[in-house]
């Protein structure tokens, strides 16, 4: 018993400790910032990979585009100061800020965003989003200041595309070393990288622009729900852009240290279904399904409360939305027919392949067992996003799954070819068809309803719901994003109150 | 003696070599490409295919095993493929955390288990012997992990004592990083404990009733100085082969610990590696782990021969 | 044999662990036939209840009743603990005596063998394991069942090397017996006691490792309930949903407490020091 006294002991002096050691961070505190992310980056070089991690450590603080997308999705100008679009809106003229230099200290000019949209349109670019660059026909540099961007045909959204993570502005002599280093123009310039911990950046004091209130930002990784949690309670984090574990929102909500912030996101979460294979592929199995599920139900178990059902696969926040969550109802009467008219009255077994987040995983235990009540079993499946990918994503190798679509306005991937749904319907690819040539704004959101119409009915995926963000930070941090238009946690606007 | 050695390091040797073979022939059959996974769900064909390539994953099986193990023997453990680092960098980062973690966890269960075994030994049948073998026997039924959960929350987010997890690295100052890992060492170390204090207390028990200390006894030796100078240097040779296994354990065993906690360690490195298919992390840290494995299994042999001479004997 | 469990009732330590571990498998086999709520039928109108009347143990955040689920789960971790220790007892006992029997190069060979699956870290090749083969309690069982060749192995070569050169052995081997036969009639039912006891302790290692696998998210899928998922879930949960947390854990304690005192008393009773100290 000596021994746990000595233990204790220690435990008491050590903590006695605490009180000072802390003291000391509180003052600095102030302008320096602690976020917490659920997955690490690869890399730092969002012109050279997909995964979202990299762009919410680096886009807006350390790299900057010609336009950013700000908080409400709104196009904004970034380097580019101000550009004017030709009459036949096919040639974009760029006025570039003056005195732009890049953390190396190189100066920012025309020819590195030649330089940069030219790299991540080329043959053998490893851009992941090079569907953005496509339409460009040429880039020229008139002057210093001004860049002149052709398009092969008009483009509605080509100055929100050049406002993506993918489409930042890069040097050519640091090109190369961004994955490991990244040199920006922006207002943070990378510090360092403990793989496996947190990047940390620092302010840019010769930043071009508005100048930021932070010193240091820290972006620490932290995969587990309950560890997040935990590192949120004992204040080793400050904010959680996206707070993975909703059932903590009440508790923190409750806790006048912080604030909770829900948001909304761009992610249909949905229950993907391979459409071209058996039992799958007839129309009536996917309604049965679509009956069979409790979209509330499965909102308040896996997200607890957090969410919007969807019918369809839309943002509901967008104007061109239809509610279409009452196309199938849930009816197990009517799904069980349905079961049944396509030949299977004693329902079948199939899989169910379960990606690592957690709305993804107890999405699936309820879709489970609220399949199971009109007969169909489903083998759970849990496999990691390095299996997800090549045998769900690209080889098409499931049955179903759960997965938020997060890009915005992505219903365009139904018209796809060989896209993982394995969902082909002439007469959505030609709504998308006619939408991709349309401008005008009242056209334009005809055919959008018109597209979900068609994906609702035939029931291509269950459509679950849409994925709400829970932002959770200290309660004396101002300025971070409510919504997330893109991913990114855009930094330049935060401060710490009082 | 000299034979024994060179047998034993031949056999060390051997094991490694077995080892190696079994774990690239592992990670060859996961499923998973880790070129695919770096680049992500968008990336085209031609972009993985070209990676694939600046990887070195499209050699043929046997090219890739064997510069992976020459490699090794020069000290260059490859670069990782997701970090795009030296392995060796990362995994000296990691040491940092597992290798203090493992020595406190080992420091702490053998300074609370050793007292109780020898004082039970000492006191066998009293109510204390029985409180603390009831309290053992709890000890070892507890998972870690839940220990840790508890921990976590009565003592830092209950209480606030400390910090719930992570590690503010090294140069954060010496106490703050101490007590960053002041939970992780007690969840790990008291389940330890439990079994290393049992092991001790009957292992002392059987020399204590072996005919030379009953000799000592008749002697005229008090208990106390009987323990310490003929039953105590008998009883180390089991507590010492539990002290060996358990800081091979310590040292890469620590993988839901170190989630518990999101401590960088070297268990967690692994782990993610592994969910990210970056295999040459993978290999040649398991590697890694695997030679020091058997390196203190080959010292706490050596131990056994300083502790009981007549075993050198025997072995020759 | 009733004369054999009357001695042994006399031991404390295996009369506590007899009837904690007679609870648990009555538990286990009665979930086969009853539990209070169906596990696999979901109620989230009903979810994070504290324990009370209707929910014995309060339910969890699906609305699952947690007093059903720990009876199956008994069950689950039973299963895996028991045939992961059948696995090395299958496999580690004919090699041990084998290699006993022997002698000489295979002997070496076949316990460098076991050397080489020592030095790997038993939870991180578990890891490994179902990075293969996907995650799920056939799976759990193979990783954990490796782990426990060699022990038994080593075990049962140990006890057979003792137990060559006696005398009932010899006059075995005079009489004319090949060395199977020998081994399967004299030393294997000699050794019966070691390997009991070993097996519990084993089986009770197992628990905590399923556990810890399934901690983990790759030990037991759903719909089918298993200790250490719960404890996985719980964790976000504890503030505001302590039973979730504590009851699961207090099974595990519960049961292996109950399996290590069976296994003291067990080794009290039968008395396997015989064989090991002639090491």
């Amino acid at each position: 018993m000596k021994t746990m006294k000595k233990l204790f002991a220690a435990a008491l002096v050590t903590t006695a400790l605490a009180p000072l050691v802390l003291a000391g961070q509180a003052i600095a505190a102030k302008t320096s910032l602690v976020m917490g992310m659920a997955l690490e980056p690869p890399h730092l070089d969002p012109t050279a990979g997909a995964p979202a991690a990299i762009d919410e450590v680096v886009y807006a603080n350390v790299f900057e585009g010609l336009t950013r997308i700000g908080s409400k999705g709104e196009v904004l100008p970034a380097l580019a100061k101000s550009w004017e679009i030709s009459a036949d809106g096919k040639t974009y003229t760029f006025n570039l800020h003056h005195g732009v230099k890049f953390h190396d200290g190189s100066t920012f000019d025309a020819e590195d965003a030649k330089f940069s949209l030219d790299r991540a349109r080329a043959e053998g670019s490893t851009n992941a989003q090079k569907a953005l660059f496509a339409g460009i026909d040429s880039v020229t540099v008139k002057d210093a200041n001004t860049l002149v961007v052709q398009l092969k045909t008009p483009a509605g959204n080509f100055l929100f595309n050049m406002g993506w993570g993918d489409a930042i502005m890069v040097a050519p002599e640091t090109a190369e070393g961004n994955k490991v280093n990244p040199v920006g123009t922006g207002p943070f310039k990378f510090g360092s990288w403990v793989k496996g911990a947190s990047v940390n950046l620092v302010k840019n004091g010769d930043y071009w622009g508005t100048p930021i209130a932070l010193e240091k930002a820290t972006f620490r990784f932290i995969s587990d729900p309950a560890a997040s949690l935990s590192a949120m309670l004992a204040g080793d984090v400050d904010a959680f852009a996206n707070f993975p574990a909703p059932e903590t929102m009440p508790q923190l909500r409750a806790d006048p240290r912080f604030k909770v912030v829900i948001g909304s996101t761009e992610g249909e979460t949905i229950l993907s279904t391979n459409n071209t294979k058996p039992p799958f592929n007839d129309v009536r199995v996917r309604r049965a399904i679509a009956h069979a599920l409790d979209r509330q139900a499965i909102i308040d178990g896996a997200m607890f409360g957090l969410g919007t059902p969807i019918g369809t696969h839309f943002a509901p926040h967008h104007p061109a939305y239809v509610n279409l969550v009452d196309q199938y109802p849930m009816d197990l009467e009517a799904a069980k027919k349905l079961l049944a008219d396509a030949g299977h009255p004693n329902g079948f077994k199939a899989t169910l392949k379960l990606p690592p987040p957690t709305y993804a995983r107890r999405g699936g235990e309820i879709v489970a067992a609220q399949l199971r009540k009109i007969g169909i079993d489903l083998e759970i499946i849990p496999v990691e996003w390095g299996v997800w990918v090549p045998e769900v994503f690209k080889a098409k190798d499931y049955d179903l799954t759960i997965v938020s679509h997060t890009e915005p306005m992505d219903i365009g991937i139904y018209s796809r070819d060989a896209y993982y749904f394995n969902y082909s319907s002439d007469a959505f690819n030609a709504t998308i068809a006619k939408l991709n040539e349309t401008t005008g704004e009242a056209e334009r959101y005809a055919l959008m309803a018109q597209a979900q119409k068609i994906i609702s009915q035939d029931a291509v995926n269950g459509f679950m719901f849409q994925f709400a963000k829970a932002g959770v930070w200290n309660a004396k941090v101002n300025g971070l994003w409510e919504n997330s238009p893109v991913q990114a946690n855009d930094l330049t606007g935060v401060s710490w109150s009082d | 003696m000299i034979m024994f050695l060179i047998r034993k390091i031949l056999w060390a040797t051997a094991t490694l070599a077995v080892a190696s073979v079994l774990v690239f022939a592992t990670l060859e059959i996961i499923p998973g490409d880790p070129a695919q996974v770096m680049l992500g769900i968008n990336a085209t064909d031609e972009a993985i295919a070209a990676l694939r390539q600046d990887l070195g994953l499209n050699k043929p099986v046997l090219e890739r095993y064997f510069s992976w193990i020459f490699g090794m023997l020069q000290g260059d453990f490859g670069n990782s493929y997701t970090y795009s680092v030296p392995v060796n960098e990362l995994v000296a980062d990691r040491i940092t955390i597992s290798l203090p973690l493992a020595l406190l966890s080992l420091l702490l269960s053998t300074v609370i288990a050793i007292p109780l075994g020898l004082y039970s030994a000492s006191r066998r049948g009293s109510l204390a012997d029985t409180s603390i073998m009831a309290l053992s026997q709890v000890g070892i039924a507890i998972p870690n992990f839940w220990l840790a959960l508890l921990l976590v929350y009565f003592l830092a987010i209950w209480l606030q004592l400390v910090p719930a997890g992570g590690f503010p690295g090294w140069d954060a100052g010496f106490v703050v990083a101490l007590k960053s890992l002041l939970l992780p060492t007690i969840s790990l170390a008291l389940p330890q404990a439990a079994i290393l204090s049992r092991i001790t207390r009957s292992a002392l028990l059987e020399t204590l009733g072996e005919d030379y200390i009953r000799t000592a006894r008749a002697k005229g030796l008090s208990t106390g100085a009987t323990i310490w100078k003929h039953g105590m240097r008998n009883a180390m040779i089991p507590v010492l082969t539990i002290l060996g296994l358990q800081f091979a354990y310590l040292l890469a065993g620590t993988i839901i610990i170190e989630n518990v906690f999101y401590l960088p360690g070297l268990g967690r490195l692994v782990f993610q590696a592994i969910s990210l298919r970056d295999l040459i992390v993978v290999e040649s840290v398991v590697m890694m782990l695997v030679a020091t494995i058997i390196v203190i299994n080959l010292i706490v042999d050596l131990a056994y021969l300083w502790v009981d001479p007549r075993l050198r004997h025997r072995s020759a | 044999m009733t004369g054999f469990f009357q001695t042994a009732m006399r031991n404390r330590s295996f009369a506590t662990g007899f009837v904690i571990t007679a609870m648990v498998v009555l538990m286990a086999a009665v979930s086969f036939l009853w539990t209070p709520y169906d596990v696999t039928d979901l109620d989230i109108s009903a979810k994070l209840k504290a324990p009370g009347w209707s929910h014995w143990f309060g339910t969890d955040h699906f609305g699952r009743d947690i007093f059903s689920m720990i009876m199956v789960g008994a069950r689950n971790s039973i299963a895996v603990a028991l045939v992961a220790v059948i696995i090395g007892v299958g496999i580690g006992v004919p090699v041990g005596c084998w290699a006993s029997a022997r002698g000489g190069l295979l002997d070496e060979a076949l316990m460098r063998g076991n050397d080489v699956i020592f030095a790997f870290p038993a939870l991180l090749s578990a890891v490994m394991i179902t990075a293969i083969f996907g995650p799920g309690a056939i799976n759990a069982i193979i990783a954990i069942g490796i782990f426990n060749i060699p022990v038994f192995a080593r075990l049962a070569r140990g006890a057979a090397l003792s137990l060559w050169p006696r005398d009932f052995i010899m006059a075995a081997r005079a009489a004319g017996k090949n060395k199977t036969r020998i081994t399967i009639e004299h030393i294997v039912p000699n050794m019966a006691n070691l390997l009991i006891v070993q097996a519990t302790i084993a089986f009770a290692l197992g628990i905590i490792q399923e556990a810890g696998l399934a901690y983990v998210g790759l030990g037991t899928q759903p719909p089918l309930p298993s200790w250490g998922k719960m404890l996985n879930e719980a964790q976000t949960m504890m503030s505001f949903a302590p039973h979730m947390a504590i009851i699961p854990g207090l099974a595990i304690v519960i049961t292996v407490v109950g399996l290590n005192l069976l296994g003291d008393g067990l080794r009290d009773v039968l008395d396997p020091r015989l064989v090991r100290k002639r090491d």
